[in-house]
């Protein structure tokens, strides 16, 4: 009993929403002609809800860096562009794994203004370790200044 | 009776022929720790930055791939196709059928890992146009050589050939026993190898039918979702299939060596049925964190995970309890005051004990992979090498290296040249994974990523926890010496051991078990049902996310394309990766400009 409840706890517990297939797959090849990812960028969707539209491709992220407002609820979709790449915002449990042809959905809460970085995760290539980003976590009068484009 | 027979006797001695394949193994799996080992501390160094001199950032992937598949594929392999084929013929006493189909299968994997280590190693010589720097993973669109992925099926269906040597050799046996119980040791060669079948099947088909027409230009694209998700089909499996060997040794050696008898022969089958059932159903936990992949799929395949730390929960016990009875029947008394009537000593004793009390560490580590939630914090960290270098790098790799001590002279009739250098160099080994392991936990926790030449980034520095990250690579770098020192004493002193001229009376039988196999039910021997639930439960765990996958993705991939890792777009590719550093270099300057402005 006590293993099966830990099981559960293991999965259900601390309010992490597991990655899973809930998105459609997309063409890798064709990301210029995606309405979501033909310009990576973030965007509001509700009060104190956005949306950060990502692409991982050798060696790099777009945006970069990727500039969301705090005290908010950001859903990152993260797609690839060639290779398999990882999402990880480092020394955070925002992490996931990015494959070409499928949108990887996580779902974080935003505290106080910060500064994060934002690693590949998952080896892409010879140059997999340059492959580096930044997620600004920035006051809302900040992220309304400039222009609210996540640029 | 036959044992006092065997008491004068060594295996060399009984099956000189079989003694000569064992050998063999036993070379080419210590050639490719060799290997293993170099490139194990070339990268080290680099990636702790304490000297990067020796190759460049991009050739790391090189080693690293090296260093993946001699290890965790080749030393691993041919030592136990050369254990399992001293244990088959030592547990039933009798010949192999026809040592040509063991040549032949020997011969096999010979070729195979040679055809993959070249197509690997080629990646270092830039004028050679063929490399393989997919890691021990080789997850597509990367793409490697197509050598690479025909080494790896000829070296599969070697392996293959060796399971079929070891059933008919059992079954001709059986033939001439009808009614005697299965001896315990083929009874966990059977088993592994029936676990082997069912693993090995998805790489191999994920290989034949998809990687490798497409590394040949015979299709377009593949799923990456799809060859992954089989990749982890053999994956986790595979990591018992090198751990079988290991807990072989620990009933069945360890006991003899500690001056008693394995407790229990019953529970120790009950231990393999168990892996054979449950180690495949369990691939997708590393998949957590896959796209693609419904949720629900996940959460059966964490709840197999955990009924799996049963059958290592019942190995503690059992293989403690058997070495306390061989304390005692050396003398030892006492709550705790047995320990100290232990042969400690014997390099083969003390190798396994600390094998197996390090194993005991990543057992933990791999709890905490196992549950969902924690598994976000570490997923792709380097914790999970540190993870693995403590079961893999140590529950297996110092078993064997111990067991070596003993088992080398039973199939060569020569005494090890120093048991003391062995004594050193198992406590090293001990003491340099501590120290390396540790370090590599920790790092990961801070988010330090796993597989990279260069862990230290531009645009941000770690948290400090339980010391900073560089006080941590020096710790790594250490343990990472030290464990190069040990592998390197290991193998001198081999080296050594085959100078010595060969002697007789080194002949050392195992007892049986306390309580043997008459106790057990006979139910256990039935090897065709085991196989059969084992398939089911594979077909539960897995038919269903497959479906969905291919659902989803198509066989073919939903329009993904084809990178290989040995043709000139690799260049631009970095090209453009130095143009956005510069770029983000200029404007960082740009924001510190104005700053200072």
């Amino acid at each position: 009993m006590f293993l099966l409840g830990s099981v559960t706890y293991g999965a259900v517990g601390p309010g992490v929403a597991m990655v899973s297939d809930t998105e459609p797959t997309v063409d890798a090849g064709a990301l210029d002609e995606d309405e979501r990812f033909s310009e990576p960028r973030v965007e509001q969707v509700g009060e104190d809800e956005y949306a950060a539209y990502v692409v991982a491709r050798q060696f790099g992220f777009q945006p970069d860096p990727i500039v969301v407002p705090a005290n908010s609820t950001v859903t990152f979709y993260v797609t690839s562009a060639d290779v398999i790449h990882g999402f990880e915002v480092a020394g955070t449990n925002a992490n996931t794994m990015v494959v070409p042809g499928e949108v990887s959905e996580i779902t974080v809460e935003t505290d106080e203004p910060a500064e994060y970085g934002l690693i590949c995760n998952e080896y892409c290539g010879a140059g997999h370790h340059v492959m580096e980003g930044k997620v600004n976590v920035v006051s809302q009068a900040e992220f309304e200044s400039s222009g609210g484009d996540g640029e | 009776m036959s044992e006092a027979i065997e008491a004068e006797q060594t295996f060399a001695d009984k099956f000189p022929e079989e003694a000569r394949i064992v050998r063999a193994a036993l070379l080419g799996s210590f050639l490719a720790l060799t290997l293993g080992a170099i490139f194990g501390i070339i990268q080290t160094l680099h990636r702790t930055g304490v000297f990067r001199g020796l190759i460049d950032s991009t050739d790391y992937y090189t080693s690293l791939t090296a260093h993946g598949v001699f290890l965790a594929l080749s030393f691993t392999t041919f030592f136990l196709v050369g254990l399992f084929t001293w244990a088959v013929v030592r547990s039933l006493d009798r010949p192999l059928l026809n040592t040509k189909i063991t040549w032949t299968w020997y011969g096999l994997m010979a070729a195979g890992m040679t055809m993959t280590g070249v197509s690997i190693l080629a990646g270092f010589v830039d004028s050679i146009d063929m490399s393989a720097d997919v890691l021990f993973t080789f997850y597509a669109p990367l793409q490697a050589h197509p050598m690479f992925y025909a080494g790896l099926a000829v070296f599969i269906v070697g392996s293959w050939i060796a399971g079929a040597d070891y059933f008919r050799t059992w079954l001709a046996w059986k033939r001439e026993n009808p009614d005697e119980r299965i001896p315990l040791q083929t009874f966990m060669v059977l088993t592994t190898m029936a676990m082997w079948y069912i693993a090995s099947s998805a790489v191999a088909a994920s290989v034949l039918i998809f990687l490798l027409p497409w590394s040949l230009g015979l299709i377009d694209q593949v799923n990456p979702t799809l060859t992954r998700t089989l990749f982890w089909f053999f994956g986790h499996p595979v990591v018992y299939f090198w751990l079988m060997p290991a807990y072989l040794l620990w009933y069945t050696v360890l006991p003899k060596l500690a001056g008693g008898r394995l407790f229990s022969d019953p529970l120790a089958r009950v231990v393999f049925v168990l892996f054979l059932l449950l180690s495949t159903p369990v691939g997708i936990h590393h998949q957590y964190l896959d796209p693609g992949i419904a949720e629900g799929f996940k959460f059966i395949s964490m709840t197999n995970t955990m009924f799996l730390l049963l059958p290592s929960l019942l190995t503690a016990f059992t293989v403690v309890a058997s070495v306390e009875y061989g304390a005692r029947q050396r003398g030892g008394s006492g709550l705790l005051g047995w320990l100290t009537d232990l042969p400690w000593r014997d390099p083969a004793f003390t190798g396994m004990m600390l094998a197996g009390l390090m194993f005991a560490a990543g057992g933990f580590s791999g709890m905490v992979n196992a549950g969902m939630n924690i598994n976000y914090m570490i997923h792709n960290t380097i914790w999970v090498p540190g993870h693995f270098h403590l079961t893999v790098g140590t529950a297996v790799a110092l078993t064997f290296m111990a067991a070596t001590y003993w088992l080398w002279p039973q199939i060569t009739n020569k005494p090890i040249y120093s048991r003391t250098i062995g004594l050193v160099q198992v406590v090293v080994w001990f003491i340099g994974m501590a120290l390396m392991s540790n370090a590599m936990h920790a790092q990961g926790i801070l988010g330090v990523p796993r597989r990279t030449a260069e862990p230290e980034y531009s645009g941000f520095d770690y948290p400090t926890m339980f010391g900073g990250f560089e006080e941590l690579n020096i710790q790594i770098a250490i343990g990472g010496t030290l464990l190069f020192v040990s592998t390197v004493l290991f193998i001198g002193n081999l080296v050594l051991t085959m100078g010595n001229p060969k002697v007789s009376g080194l002949g050392d039988p195992i007892p049986s078990a306390l309580s043997g196999p008459d106790d057990s039910p006979k139910v256990l021997d039935n090897l065709r049902l085991w196989v059969g639930i084992a398939l089911t439960l594979v077909v539960l765990a897995y038919a269903l996310p497959l479906a969905a996958i291919i659902q989803r993705g198509g066989l073919l991939g939903p329009g993904v394309g084809t990178y290989p890792v040995w043709l000139a777009p690799l260049l631009d590719a970095l090209a453009n990766a130095a143009a956005t550093l510069l770029g983000g270099i200029a404007d960082a300057s740009a924001s510190l400009a104005e700053v200072v402005g």
